[in-house]
């Protein structure tokens, strides 16, 4: 894409002073995007494609402006980019919370705390009936 | 003036955010803040935007916020854990379709006055706008059954492929010296909405993880066009990262099964040509009953769970946890083996295992997990079938030799639960199943899972 960019700037001056720093911040979110995205852990993988798709759901801003615009052709399809772009946005990140609320480390304390009682007395091979005990809950 | 400064003030602290937000997804911990920031940070461009000069009516754009609001909301409300693919392969479709609109639009409006440079990031938008929501839309379709999950393959297809690919490529190199061709636009754009479905149904159930990261790539790449196009950096750089993420994601995927990206696209991998290649392992696959396997269980130190797609499937994540229950109540270690490509997108299982309440310091990847299997007594595959796949290593004319597999066959037993005796979804054999180590518990995995818990709790 850069080089094709290129190739179209050699032959036309047309906003090459705005395609300067666009390609910069092109750039650099390219090399920001390679050191953060490659921290994440593929236990949270799924998250993440839901949550930079909530966020590339930002060209609602494109349609938007569009759909505020003179021209009945431009504000339906920007009506419906709009709508588009917001399920994105809205069910991307409800839906990137919700599954990152599921990921816990450890059980509840109460729960955890018990099963923790439960293996200790039965590697202390304690009394006969301790066993039964994690089958109450 | 003071309302231009605000707008683009918005849209950098919404790329802060954003940026932030992403890095907190380094931990589950530090996740849920960052998302968070993110979301203020969406808000904030957001109302930004609706100050902007060129807006003169509001109408369609609250229609729009509110229905799309809504239908996003009902969908992250409802759509279950294992549908989770499904639902990601539409909101590609949603986010490309709707850069795809922009670029459309910006063409409609302007058309000859753009230039050259515009016009190239606004035909890289509209291709990969319009490719992307097609290729979203099959892969949604494979992913909920609507189509054959089977790749689907015609006679010289790669060639009529590369053809379209070319054409659409040539259109796009001709739109950059003559701009004004609404005829060559139009062209590009209907050809890119054909390149897309033909891209996709070639590729096989079990090769989605690859594709799904693709599309989040060319989904992300498309936003970005589309800040080239309008000349917005939010844009530019949310766009960015969601191309670079699902472009490092698509690597991974690829990598976990040791193929490259042009072997998944054009591969056809798991069609029936292909599935003749693996017959050849004779043996007898040995039949377990429940009671059998439960008596192994209730008296192992340490179990490991192997889940593939057949969990998802079956929804067998809550069953498989009530069995662990038990075996924690009795002392058995439990464990969770998570191979990369397990399941139709990355990190499916995990989110799967963690609805179901499994604590995620339990799931263990397959570098950490592989050394543990001689020291486990009982490696129980639930409805996976490829990651585990000895072949892979010890087979070199193998399709899939060299994918990186969960070693389970070095453990002291292992069961498979298993719908039937069929092929998997890629039609190879898989000698694990025929090894004397292995023994076989056919049926629903959901209720082979519930009848073990009953055995062991009474083992």
């Amino acid at each position: 894409m850069i080089f094709l960019i290129l190739i179209a700037s050699e032959t036309t001056n047309f906003t090459a002073e705005t395609l300067i720093p666009a390609l910069y911040v092109f750039a650099l979110a390219a090399f920001l995007g390679y050191q953060v995205i490659s921290r994440v852990p593929p236990l949270l993988h799924t998250p993440l494609m839901s949550a930079t798709n909530a966020i590339s759901g930002i060209s609602l801003v494109g349609s938007i402006v569009i759909a505020g615009q003179y021209g009945t052709v431009s504000r339906i399809l920007g009506f419906i980019a709009v709508a588009c772009a917001t399920t994105n946005v809205v069910g991307g990140f409800m839906l990137t919370d919700r599954m990152l609320q599921m990921f816990k480390k450890r059980l509840p304390a109460g729960k955890e705390k018990e099963k923790e009682l439960a293996a200790k007395e039965k590697k202390g091979l304690a009394s006969s009936n301790n066993g039964d005990r994690g089958s109450e809950r | 003036m003071n309302t231009t400064y605000f707008i683009e003030f918005t849209y950098l602290a919404a790329s802060i955010l954003f940026i932030l937000g992403l890095k907190g997804m380094s931990h589950p911990e530090s996740a849920k803040r960052g998302m968070h920031l993110a979301e203020f940070g969406m808000l904030l461009a957001i109302i930004g935007t609706l100050l902007h000069r060129e807006i003169v009516s509001y109408e369609w754009i609250i229609a729009g916020l509110v229905i799309g609001g809504g239908v996003g909301a009902a969908m992250a409300y409802w759509v279950p854990m294992t549908a989770m693919p499904q639902r990601t392969a539409l909101s590609h479709a949603f986010g490309a379709f709707a850069a795809a609109l922009v670029g459309i639009s910006e063409y409609y409006r302007h058309g000859a006055e753009l230039g050259q440079l515009k016009m190239t990031a606004l035909s890289f938008e509209v291709m990969l706008g319009a490719l992307t929501t097609t290729g979203s839309l099959i892969a949604f379709a494979k992913l909920q059954g609507l189509v054959r999950g089977t790749p689907m393959t015609f006679k010289g297809q790669n060639v009529f492929n590369m053809t379209l690919l070319a054409v659409t490529l040539g259109l796009f190199v001709y739109l950059l010296f003559v701009p004004t061709s609404a005829t060559a636009f139009y062209t590009m754009m209907g050809l890119a909405f054909v390149f897309g479905v033909m891209l996709v149904i070639p590729i096989g159930a079990a090769d989605m993880p690859v594709v799904m990261s693709l599309l989040n790539s060319y989904a992300g790449l498309a936003a970005a066009a589309t800040g080239f196009a309008i000349s917005n950096n939010v844009l530019i750089i949310a766009g960015t990262l969601d191309g670079f993420s699902g472009f490092i994601l698509s690597i991974l995927m690829c990598r976990a099964m040791n193929r490259s990206m042009t072997n998944v696209l054009f591969g056809a991998f798991g069609s029936e040509t292909m599935a003749a290649a693996g017959d050849g392992t004779e043996g007898v696959m040995r039949e377990v009953s429940p009671e059998d396997v439960a008596v192994q269980l209730a008296y192992a130190r340490q179990v490991v769970f192997v889940p593939g797609y057949g969990l998802a499937t079956a929804q067998a994540q809550y069953a498989v946890r009530e069995l662990a229950n038990t075996l924690e109540d009795r002392g058995v270690s439990v464990k969770y083996a998570i191979h990369p490509v397990a399941g139709r997108m990355p990190g499916h299982m995990n989110v799967l295992l963690a609805e179901a309440n499994v604590p995620y310091s339990a799931l263990y990847e397959l570098e950490q997990i592989n050394p543990e299997f001689p020291q486990t007594d009982v490696a129980v595959v639930i409805g996976a079938n490829d990651v585990v796949n000895p072949d892979a290593r010890d087979n070199p004319q193998s399709p899939i030799a060299g994918m990186p597999i969960l070693e389970v066959d070095r453990a002291r037993s292992v069961v498979v639960l298993k719908r039937g005796k069929g092929k998997g979804f890629s039609g190879l054999e898989n000698p694990l199943f025929y090894k004397p180590v292995t023994g076989m518990l056919y049926g629903d995995a959901k209720d082979s899972l519930v009848r073990l818990t009953q055995a062991v709790q009474q083992a």
